[in-house]
């Protein structure tokens, strides 16, 4: 058994045709407050799936309706193929594994002792080759003996993740998963998750880091209570963005109206932030990559000493922002 | 049902291992019992010194004091065993994974009653021997066919029984690991009192109220253990809050 390698899982996995994740109208509430509204989603298999949203937005209760843990107020869901529904809550928890943003691994037990408790609540076969595959995959081999307690935040954070890779998930929750960790260690944990991916795990990632979203991520959600949005990042900035081009000139335009005015490619300009005397254009075009020569064009006819010409890009962050960002909370 | 005593097993050895690694623990589970030891040894052994007429009563409150160490000691254990792992985040990902609440439960009981009722026996043994030893004759055998010495002997593992199920019961609705001992010790207290009262001879300690007793904290045993599993809310545990 092999934790972490290369193949084609997620064709192979996606062919069976079925989602890993189907939620429809999931509402939870908790007293008078509503944590979850009218939720609804799909995620294929093999897909790694980014969950966002700001403090308080419902990712936690979601994934804890999802992982068995309480039970929606209304609305329904299925894990691998499974509903999501208290006769067969064991049998989700079998083919499941959720890493919450605290490690919570026993203190006074060494990581192994850690794992094989795991392993046995799990009831798997071979639990000695699965606990030293699980360690190896997240680096951790050779603090296997050291007691949980006496580890770093981030090689806690390793033990969890190693924790979850242990039942060989079908779906696997990651809450957070490079929270407190440093650039070195979140950086193996996001290969981890790549290499997840190529087997065919699929993965649902809540995380505050949009950059790690935009770079793992087949897809993405961002909730408030209820859902905002969900696409490909590239499809979100390019729904919620027009496209745009950004000039830099040595010096400002005499006449810019005359410059960007005649061009059939472009729909409206404005001027930038400038930087050092420099100036800074901003152009709303149809086809970035037909209005560019156009414009390079008719900017050296105006005699500009032009610096750059290129596609603006909007980030995950500048969607989530714009999605979320009234709620005060910023993203990390 | 092979797998299900795998998981009880498991959640045996691991919270077993976690007691033994826990100082706090070990010196509580330690001290209780000698404290309780100390008392009704030292009235025996000091039945010499006062004569002879004092050995009955001695002998009843003597017997009667080591029945506290199979309630103290798994009150205190058990009702750490919910809380405490919610407290520390270790709950959530147990929960997490295929374990039932009766495994997880069943496997908590057996953890605390195995240390608890082997220490219990132990520290009543010490006494016994003591006593068999160290007094004189007249007085080892007034302990030695004491007629509560049986009953003593069945109800150490009933009352450890009772007080852990009462501790797990506490524990899982209990927000606060403090208010949970202190409730956990309080509610393992009925049946003990009713012991001391027989002991002292406020009751009259006939076979069959013996035999009742038994039998009731026997069923209630038994019962606790589904009532305990139906307290046992995951929501709620993982929440803080009702559903």
């Amino acid at each position: 058994m092999s934790l972490v390698s290369t193949g084609t899982g997620p064709e192979l996995s996606a062919a069976s045709g079925t989602a890993a994740i189907e939620v429809s109208h999931l509402t939870k509430h908790f007293g008078g407050r509503t944590a979850v509204s009218d939720l609804s989603f799909t995620v294929a298999r093999g897909e790694v799936f980014g969950f966002l949203g700001p403090n308080g937005a419902g990712k936690t209760t979601t994934v804890r309706i999802l992982g068995t843990l309480i039970a929606p107020t209304a609305g329904s869901a299925t894990v691998a193929g499974i509903p999501v529904e208290p006769a067969s809550a064991a049998q989700i928890r079998q083919r499941i594994s959720i890493m919450p943003e605290s490690p919570g691994l026993y203190q006074r037990l060494t990581v192994t002792e850690n794992l094989e408790y795991f392993a046995r609540l799990y009831g798997l076969p071979g639990r000695d080759q699965r606990i030293g595959a699980a360690l190896a995959a997240v680096g951790l081999g050779e603090r296997a003996h050291d007691l949980a307690g006496r580890l770093s935040k981030g090689l806690r954070q390793r033990a969890a993740l190693a924790r979850a890779l242990l039942n060989d998930p079908e779906v696997m929750f990651l809450d957070e998963p490079t929270s407190g960790l440093d650039p070195v260690a979140a950086h193996e944990v996001h290969d981890l998750i790549a290499a997840l991916r190529d087997r065919g795990v699929t993965v649902f990632l809540t995380t505050h880091r949009l950059e790690e979203a935009e770079r793992l991520c087949d897809r993405v959600a961002i909730m408030n209570t209820s859902l905002r949005t969900i696409g490909r990042p590239e499809d979100l900035r390019q729904e919620l963005f027009t496209r745009s081009l950004a000039i830099t000139t040595l010096a400002p335009l005499a006449e810019p109206d005359l410059v960007f005015g005649g061009l059939p490619a472009v729909r409206g300009w404005q001027r930038g932030d400038p930087a050092g005397g420099q100036a800074v254009y901003q152009l709303s075009v149809t086809d970035p990559a037909q209005a560019a020569p156009a414009v390079t064009r008719a900017l050296v006819a105006a005699g500009a000493d032009v610096l750059s010409v290129g596609e603006s890009r909007h980030t995950l962050e500048d969607v989530y922002l714009q999605l979320v960002g009234d709620s005060g909370e910023q993203p990390r | 049902m092979r797998d299900s005593m795998s998981r009880v097993r498991a959640v045996i050895g691991k919270d077993l291992a976690e007691f033994r690694r826990n100082r706090l623990i070990v010196a509580s589970a330690a001290i209780l019992p000698v404290l309780f030891l100390v008392s009704p040894t030292t009235s025996i052994l000091l039945v010499n010194a006062h004569g002879l007429a004092s050995v009955g009563r001695r002998v009843d409150t003597s017997l009667f004091i080591p029945l506290l160490i199979p309630v103290f000691v798994p009150a205190l254990l058990s009702s750490y065993a919910v809380i405490g792992e919610r407290d520390q985040g270790t709950l959530e990902p147990v929960l997490t994974t295929p374990v039932s609440r009766a495994e997880l439960l069943i496997g908590k009981a057996v953890a605390v009653f195995l240390p608890s009722v082997v220490l219990a026996y132990l520290m009543f043994g010490v006494f016994l021997a003591i006593t068999q030893f160290a007094t004189s004759p007249a007085v080892a055998a007034a302990v030695r066919h004491a007629p509560q010495l049986p009953a003593t002997l069945v109800l150490i593992p009933l009352l450890a029984a009772w007080a852990i199920w009462v501790g797990l019961a506490v524990s899982a609705r209990a927000s606060d690991t403090r208010v949970a001992q202190q409730l956990s010790i309080l509610g393992s207290l009925p049946p003990v009192a009713l012991v001391a009262l027989m002991s002292l001879h406020v009751i009259s300690a006939t076979f069959g109220l013996v035999a009742a007793l038994t039998g009731a904290l026997l069923a209630v045993d038994c019962a606790a253990c589904l009532l305990v599993a139906r307290l046992f809310d995951r929501e709620r545990l993982v929440t803080g809050r009702q559903h």
